[in-house]
């Protein structure tokens, strides 16, 4: 490529980028002041919660407890070679709390909900079901895309709260009924060193970001997708890309303003 | 699918997941069990308090007593004054000993209360008047070193 077509070539680029964060914070705006009927007919949202939460709880528990059984592992081999593996409990739980459990559950429902609903919204619009509905003086935004973000809100922290439980179920059972460390030391250190307010509830905020992100991109996909079968492909692909790099960089961010100094 | 059986499953899942948040909260996290009743607030004046933190435990004969709630620099005495929540049930003497003390050997910091002898009891807003310091790590080898060195001089 020529210098003279490199230059417009970036510019292009980052234009595009911003034209289409702004179309995405306009549509963001839109959606919140027709989420009325989200709540108005909670049915809806319901039927979201289900596709979004109950279909995602068997890999949500699964990778968990997985991850809540390696950390237990891995943790023992380190801390016994300072004759602390009594700190097992706190390692996984405060890794699991503050950390794995809203990324690694974010990042599982970005790909296992976030994709679904933007191959949803998107078919809807490439087979003009979305502009029936406008035909029919139903809002699509209103009516469609309000009760699935709004699902993904809601489902979102109780699944990361979920991973976390099911995660440091898993690594009791690898650190106290395999490996055989003390029981009561594993609890009680976990309960003197993990701290509500602090650890718990900031874990909470961060799923609920996570999961407003996540919903917010994957609604956004779908609605502006191009109404052909490749163009669907892309969007969920887009979705699943942007929502994990989304979810890794808020994730620092969020990091960044809860623990520092302490 | 029908409406019933949607509306149970995410009954369900709903269940579980705030079921999950009590669990962590409770089993997990530090809100059950460990609040003080009624509690009343001690001052304590020290030289240096190490790396006490705020909510660190007060303990008394290995007891946890009470939490340390507050922490600053007075700057009339230039002294550290610690603020201590201790449990209502638990009454000590006037001439009680503060101390600041590490569990284990790189573990964390927390005050020790020695109770002394005296007929009279602390009461809310008084200030422990005999308190000893954290021991700074750097401080005590320089004092090894300062007595070898002048142990070598002598002869």
């Amino acid at each position: 490529m020529p210098l003279a077509d490199l230059f417009p070539a970036i510019g292009r680029r980052v234009n595009n980028g911003i034209w289409r964060l702004g179309y995405a914070a306009r549509f963001f705006l839109t959606m919140l002041g027709r989420s009325g009927i989200a709540f108005s007919r909670f049915s809806l949202t319901v039927k979201e919660i289900y596709f979004t939460g109950v279909l995602s709880l068997i890999v949500i528990v699964v990778s968990g407890l997985f991850v809540g059984m390696v950390l237990a592992l891995q943790g023992y081999n380190t801390l016994q070679r300072y004759g602390s593996s009594e700190a097992l409990g706190v390692l996984v739980a405060l890794s699991l709390v503050r950390e794995l459990g809203p990324v690694v559950s974010g990042l599982l429902f970005a790909s296992r909900a976030g994709s679904a609903v933007t191959a949803e919204i998107g078919l809807m619009k490439a087979t003009e079901q979305l502009s029936a509905m406008e035909m029919m003086a139903v809002n699509p935004i209103a009516r469609v895309v309000a009760p699935r973000f709004w699902g993904g809100v809601i489902a979102m922290p109780l699944l990361a709260a979920l991973f976390s439980a099911t995660g440091i179920l898993g690594g009791y059972l690898i650190g106290v009924v395999l490996i055989g460390v003390d029981e009561g030391a594993f609890w009680s250190q976990m309960q003197s060193m993990v701290d509500f307010r602090e650890d718990i509830v900031n874990g909470v905020i961060k799923s609920l970001v996570f999961g407003a992100l996540v919903s917010l991109i994957a609604v956004f996909e779908g609605y502006d997708a191009v109404p052909t079968a490749e163009g669907v492909s892309n969007a969920t692909t887009r979705t699943v890309v942007t929502s994990s790099l989304v979810i890794l960089f808020a994730d620092f961010i969020l990091t960044a303003l809860m623990f520092r100094g302490s | 699918m029908s409406r019933t059986t949607l509306d149970a499953w995410v009954g369900v899942f709903v269940t579980m997941g705030v079921v999950a948040l009590v669990f962590l909260a409770l089993k997990v996290g530090n809100l059950g069990g460990s609040t003080l009743s009624n509690p009343y607030k001690l001052t304590a004046e020290f030289d240096n308090v190490g790396t006490l933190k705020v909510r660190g435990a007060v303990k008394s004969s290995g007891v946890v007593v009470g939490r340390v709630s507050d922490i600053e620099f007075d700057p009339k005495t230039y002294m550290a004054r610690v603020t201590l929540s201790i449990d209502g049930r638990y009454k000590f003497p006037k001439d009680t000993f503060a101390k600041i003390l590490t569990s284990g050997l790189l573990g964390e910091q927390y005050i020790g209360l020695s109770p002394g002898g005296d007929e009279q009891m602390l009461a809310s807003g008084d200030t422990i008047a005999r308190t000893q310091s954290a021991v700074v790590i750097e401080e005590l080898i320089s004092q090894f070193m300062f007595n070898k060195a002048s142990e070598g001089a002598k002869p």
